[in-house]
């Protein structure tokens, strides 16, 4: 952790490196009748080496400058001057500016080489990534495409002999298929926003049933053949959050039950505010999950077995990553007696009754 | 010149431009089609036509800017069309005097809908007496609610938001719009309140507070009284 930081405030390394060799420089002057001035000359050596570890080329070489100027000055007879009587002093003068050097351009050659072993791997782990990505990708856009290439081919034929009933079944299909497209573009653009650090949550007041059913309405074909169950706590407050990013995430979350479990299996949504934390339950009696896949579930690009439909596997890692950014948490369990349960936990802001008064007789007579 | 409504799509990609045009000369509009922002503002200056539709991503003009330089003297309805989907691009479309705002992908539905609504607010000026939305009628001289008969109790507050929104049929209008004509510029900052007033004049109106059918809620925008979609 502090390597990386001071590698990322070149001026701090600097300031620290002269701070530290200042300090023990006085520490060793106080001291200076007990041990002799040459064994000075090791712990500032040791100093220098010591911030050799963890900072960069020149910092380290502003510290080795400082402290063979400071031990020729104040240690080195005769004192406070910077001549050097002895021809055993001037050796050792040289020999430990020569050392400290080599300590400086050692330890960046070293933290040269780790950073590119890092880099390399790092490298390795994003290609591994995007082939998965890309793999899932081209099947996940060729699926909808294809769909829409077979029944524009068929519509545009106008010598076949499709009925009427047929030809708006095709045109039903080619709009499935391009909602889901659009679907997959904010999957992606989603992705991005998490991967790339730009994701600020904007929070604003919101009521919960609207947080709720906003995604529900938009599924509303994809639940029909569902039972939905929908308990919230009553007289729940006013919440803030990032609607938005609570709403994918939930919608996400939804599509996947809907894609997972059976016709006629029941959903179950839940709402409560306990402890200054929304929770959010979202539960079915379907398969629910083994071992194995309770534990991977959350991770990019992992698809679960049981899928019949495909998907990039960037659903629930985009869910979690809206929790995270919100400081909540994500959980998935086996319902019991069976079925899948997720908890998202949210700690949220809620509004309080008195402001609220002192508004509602601030009111425009008008 | 015939006596078609006009209206001119500002859009440069040619298969929205295509699919707009056919879409909108069937339901009896006439249409223009401009291509760049340089000549959308040609043609609306030298035919000023009802309603306009523009993109924001144009390929010579950044859309907000085309929007402000058109409302400078334009004051028929302007529809935003775009594939920038963030709060923030439709708040400051609506605060740059759009009318409304449209995300792409749409449903023709919808935009049918809109373009309905858009012109019916720029053109009809006339004073209305009484509002009517299925079993729901404001009465505006009376300053009387009725659904299904009933009179509704309502605070002035409520009144006053109630009215607001459904003079505005169909429109978006943003929490600070709302909260700046009702409660006035020092409290344009306070949408939490808003979201409570809103839910006790759902309680009171609407037959499923839950799913709204009157009050629809733009989430990070504002509300819209009900649209008819005719699907």
């Amino acid at each position: 952790m502090n390597i990386k930081y001071f590698n990322q405030n070149p001026r701090n390394q600097f300031v620290i490196s002269i701070f530290v060799t200042i300090i023990v420089s006085v520490a060793c002057y106080s001291l200076s009748n007990l041990i002799g001035y040459r064994s000075v000359a090791l712990l500032l050596m040791a100093t220098v080496s010591f911030l050799a570890i963890f900072f960069t080329l020149y910092p380290v070489l502003a510290a080795a400058t400082l402290s063979a100027l400071i031990w020729d000055y104040f240690f080195i007879p005769p004192h406070f001057t910077f001549h050097v009587q002895n021809s055993e002093d001037v050796l050792m003068l040289m020999m430990y500016f020569i050392i400290a050097l080599i300590n400086g351009v050692l330890t960046s050659k070293v933290r040269g080489m780790e950073k590119l072993e890092l880099l390399k791997e790092e490298r390795q782990n994003t290609i591994k990534l995007y082939k998965t990505l890309f793999d899932s990708l081209s099947h996940e856009l060729r699926t909808p495409i294809a769909t829409i290439v077979g029944a524009s081919d068929n519509l545009l034929h106008k010598n076949s002999n499709i009925t009427e009933t047929d030809k708006s079944k095709l045109v039903d299909e080619i709009s499935i298929a391009a909602f889901r497209l659009n679907r997959l573009i904010d999957n992606l653009l989603n992705m991005q926003r998490l991967e790339s650090g730009m994701l600020k949550i904007k929070p604003d007041w919101c009521e919960i049933s609207e947080l709720i059913n906003k995604p529900i309405s938009s599924l509303k074909e994809e639940l029909s053949s569902h039972n939905l169950q929908i308990e919230i706590q009553e007289n729940f407050p006013i919440i803030n959050l990032d609607f938005g990013l609570i709403e994918q995430a939930l919608f996400n979350l939804i599509h996947n039950e809907t894609l997972y479990t059976s016709a006629n299996s029941t959903i179950k949504i839940t709402a409560n505010y306990i402890n200054d934390k929304l929770i959010i339950t979202i539960s079915d009696n379907g398969k629910g999950f083994s071992e194995e896949e309770l534990k991977s579930l959350f991770s990019k690009f992992y698809r679960s077995s049981a899928k019949t439909t495909g998907g990039t596997g960037l659903g629930l890692s985009i869910v979690k990553g809206f929790v995270e950014a919100h400081g909540g948490k994500v959980k998935v369990e086996n319902n019991i007696p069976h079925g899948a349960k997720f908890t998202l936990e949210i700690p949220v802001e809620v509004l309080k009754l008195d402001d609220y008064n002192e508004f509602s007789s601030a009111v425009l007579n008008n | 010149m015939d006596s078609k409504t006009n209206i001119l799509i500002i859009d440069d990609e040619v298969q929205i431009r295509k699919l707009l045009e056919i879409t909108l000369n069937s339901n009896d509009y006439h249409t223009l089609l401009a291509s760049t922002a340089r000549e959308g503002i040609t043609m609306a200056v030298v035919h000023p036509p009802d309603l306009i539709v523009l993109d924001l991503g144009l390929p010579d003009e950044d859309g907000q800017i085309v929007l402000q330089k058109l409302r400078e003297w334009y004051l028929g309805a302007i529809l935003i069309l775009s594939v920038r989907s963030s709060e923030e691009d439709i708040v400051k479309a609506l605060d740059n005097g759009a009318n409304d705002y449209l995300t792409k992908p749409f449903r023709t539905g919808e935009l049918l809908a809109r373009i309905r609504t858009a012109l019916r607010q720029t053109q009809n000026v006339t004073q209305v007496q009484k509002l009517e939305f299925d079993n729901l009628v404001i009465d505006l001289t009376s300053r009387t609610v009725t659904l299904d008969n009933e009179p509704l109790k309502l605070t002035a507050t409520e009144y006053s938001l109630l009215t607001l929104l459904a003079k505005n049929d169909g429109r978006v209008l943003t929490h600070q719009y709302i909260l700046r004509s009702i409660w006035g510029p020092g409290y344009t900052q306070q949408s939490q309140y808003l979201r409570v007033f809103v839910g006790q004049l759902r309680k009171k109106i609407e037959p499923n507070p839950n799913n709204p059918k009157f009050i629809l809620t733009e989430s990070g925008i504002g509300y819209r009284f009900c649209t008819k979609i005719d699907d």
